[in-house]
């Protein structure tokens, strides 16, 4: 290993290795699409936006998740808590849609963060029962049916359209990963969340209210969901059911692939943003080759266990 | 003596109670259902129960081992997939090909007849044990945590059932599905044993439902000698301290590759049957992530810690079985069926949350963090 390899920081290394991943993508999708249309559409930086807009609600319910695994947990409840505060958005309707919608959010995010942190289930089980109440609840309030309440203009603008042809669901996901980076890096509550996924026992014994930072963690988490949601039925103009479904495995997918342990304690956010980027990108490149979802689940599976293996691996327990 | 039955209620006291629930919810079950105590309702119920059990069997073993295994129902969709191919029954045997890439490529005829659909079982089995050990040495020699591990694999086994069955199809011989999904006295007659059933020493327990049989044999034979062998004990040593475990020289690197093995063998059992059930394959994404996470709950419900070194497969069974009753009983009180899963959600979670109410009885806080 040179020298200038050895001065990146174990942090920094998984952020470099994604970040060439996504070039190494990029290259051969575009080698695939030179050879076979004779046009290079991943160069474009329309096309690249357009797939960037898309890619903008993963990230944010990503983000969530971060602060979430940062603390080792989880949250499973991310799927039907984003297709709730779509749904509530849009029938409540007027200029009451988005807080509403976020309202849901944060209400699952404080009885997850309740019950995790207070009555100590483990997340993976409580969640998932959260996760299953939430989607009841939509099911017993929309009748097992699409709802036929639209999204608000300011859905709509939010998520759909562009300001310098820039789409606007870019600068939300701007908001969000500047807000998150904040908190992290700038605030005490960051350092909180760090020395919790470390060991919770010496952050308790440190003075620092464990508890409370485990609930405002999964507050941050339900919010985050909420907004994709919001922003999602924006975007397809309408809430729908299981919205939510395709969100959960991609954003703990990239948080991971972002250099976050899974158990906690380590991770920058720069590294989800590229860990989303290298998902979206993957998938529209799949797209492009016409893969068959079966040729993607496999791939999907494959790169993960790739970029673990290069950068993600444990250590050996020997006492 | 009686202390001895008191500590060893104490120490599985998770398990004590599942079957307790399971037992009251079961009667209760039987005596509102208008055909209650029947073996009709018994053989739906056992239909309905096995391959969930099955799953929450998989689940228990990476559990114990403190590791969870999310694609526990990537396996059974993929074993399920494979086994529309291969348990077809058709007397001049099944021709297989494969078409990649726009390449044909035939792969032989697989035998039919009943040596054909032994040969389909066991290749069926072998494939989820497979999938399961490919999990444990991605686990071991890769060193990446389970949880993400089985996530990345069970999107593979998913890849995998997608391209056998992009489109729900597939057959199961009728005799085997006959054979399997009702009681005893109909498997003896399709096999053409014991009188076609009809043996008169054989009445007293031609009601009991094949599956259920199954089930007990698939613990007793499989369950109960690994749990009483040396790698069933690392894997319980794994799951309470894997330094410690290390430390005594247990062999904790195959305990763990065994645990996946066996979770992928259970995964593969219940894939075979659900196959057989439905008669059909199906590469359903929702319904793998479904059992999945039932079978987690279920492992809960057991009474199994997922901190890992605590409980038993046999707990999860019948957690799997408390989870099926309670939809049982949407069906008799008649609740509208838009109501079920927040009745399911909330009976979880309430379940889960007074298993937690222990918490507030704790003096030392410091005791909450394990």
């Amino acid at each position: 290993m040179s020298s200038a390899s050895l001065s990146i920081s174990r942090d920094d290394r998984p952020i470099l290795i994604a970040a060439l991943f996504i070039l190494v993508i990029l290259v051969a999708g575009t080698v695939y699409t030179f050879a076979r249309f004779g046009s290079a559409p991943l160069l474009s930086p329309t096309y690249l936006l357009q797939q960037l807009q898309i890619g903008a609600f993963l990230g944010i319910v990503a983000a969530g998740m971060m602060m979430v695994i940062l603390i080792a947990q989880i949250d499973l409840s991310v799927p039907w808590t984003l297709a709730a505060a779509a749904m509530m958005a849009t029938s409540i309707g007027g200029p009451l849609a988005i807080p509403v919608g976020l309202g849901v959010g944060l209400l699952v995010g404080l009885v997850n963060g309740i019950g995790v942190a207070y009555l100590r289930v483990p997340s993976m089980i409580f969640t998932l029962g959260v996760n299953a109440v939430m989607r009841g609840l939509m099911v017993a309030h929309t009748g097992g049916y699409a709802p036929q309440t639209a999204a608000t203009d300011l859905m709509r603008m939010l998520a759909g359209d562009r300001t310098l042809g820039i789409p606007n669901a870019l600068f939300v996901w701007a908001a969000v990963s500047v807000l998150v980076t904040i908190i992290l890096q700038r605030t005490a509550l960051g350092r909180y969340v760090y020395a919790i996924g470390n060991k919770e026992a010496a952050a308790y014994l440190a003075g620092v209210d464990t508890r409370r930072i485990t609930v405002i963690c999964f507050v941050l988490c339900g919010v985050a969901a909420a907004l994709a949601g919001v922003l999602l039925a924006g975007y397809s103009t309408k809430a729908y059911q299981g919205m939510g479904d395709a969100y959960l495995l991609p954003s703990i997918a990239a948080v991971v692939i972002g250099g976050t342990n899974i158990l906690g304690g380590r991770g920058r956010y720069l590294g989800t943003l590229i860990g989303v980027v290298l998902i979206v990108l993957l998938n529209s490149v799949l797209s492009i080759m016409d893969m068959p979802e079966a040729g993607r689940q496999v791939i999907y599976g494959l790169v993960i266990i790739f970029m673990l293996l290069v950068y993600g691996r444990g250590e050996r327990v020997t006492s | 003596m009686l202390d001895d039955i008191a500590i060893r209620i104490r120490q599985n006291i998770g398990l004590v109670t599942a079957v307790l629930l399971f037992s009251i919810l079961y009667l209760l079950y039987n005596l509102a259902h208008p055909k209650g105590f029947s073996s009709a309702v018994l053989v739906q119920n056992g239909d309905e129960i096995f391959a969930l059990a099955m799953l929450a069997m998989a689940q228990t073993v990476p559990v114990l081992a403190s590791g969870l295994d999310l694609s526990v129902g990537a396996v059974m969709t993929m074993v399920g997939c494979f086994a529309s191919y291969l348990l077809t029954g058709v007397a001049g045997g099944t021709p297989l090909h494969l078409e990649i890439f726009g390449l044909h490529v035939g792969l032989g005829t697989f035998p039919g007849g009943v040596g054909g659909i032994l040969l389909g079982i066991v290749v069926c089995l072998a494939t989820g044990a497979l999938a399961g050990f490919v999990n444990g040495c991605v686990v071991v020699y890769g060193r990446i945590q389970p949880i993400i591990a089985t996530l990345a694999t069970g999107a593979i086994y998913i890849g995998i059932a997608l391209f056998l069955r992009p489109t729900p199809g597939g057959k199961i011989d009728e005799d085997l599905n006959w054979a399997l999904t009702n009681s005893l006295g109909d498997f003896a007659a399709t096999l053409h044993i014991f009188d076609d059933g009809a043996a008169s020493w054989f009445a007293p327990v031609a009601w009991i439902p094949v599956p259920f049989v199954l089930l007990v044999l698939i613990a007793l034979l499989v369950w109960v000698p690994f749990r009483r062998s040396v790698l069933g004990r690392a894997v319980y040593a794994v799951g309470s301290a894997e330094g410690a475990a290390y430390m005594s020289g247990l062999p904790i690197e195959r305990a763990k590759i065994a645990a996946f093995t066996l979770a992928g063998f259970f995964a593969g059992c219940g894939g075979l049957f659900l196959a057989i059930q439905t008669s059909s394959g199906n590469a359903d994404i929702p319904q793998a992530g479904a059992y999945t996470l039932n079978s987690i709950a279920s492992v809960v419900i057991g009474g199994t810690s997922l901190l890992g070194g605590t409980g038993s497969a046999i707990g999860s069974i019948f957690g799997a079985m408390v989870l099926r009753v309670i939809s049982f009983f949407f069906r008799i009180f008649d609740i509208a069926p838009l109501l079920q899963p927040l009745f399911e959600g909330l009976i979880l979670l309430a379940a889960v949350s007074i298993g937690a109410l222990g918490v507030l009885r704790v003096k030392n806080t410091l005791e909450l963090f394990r």
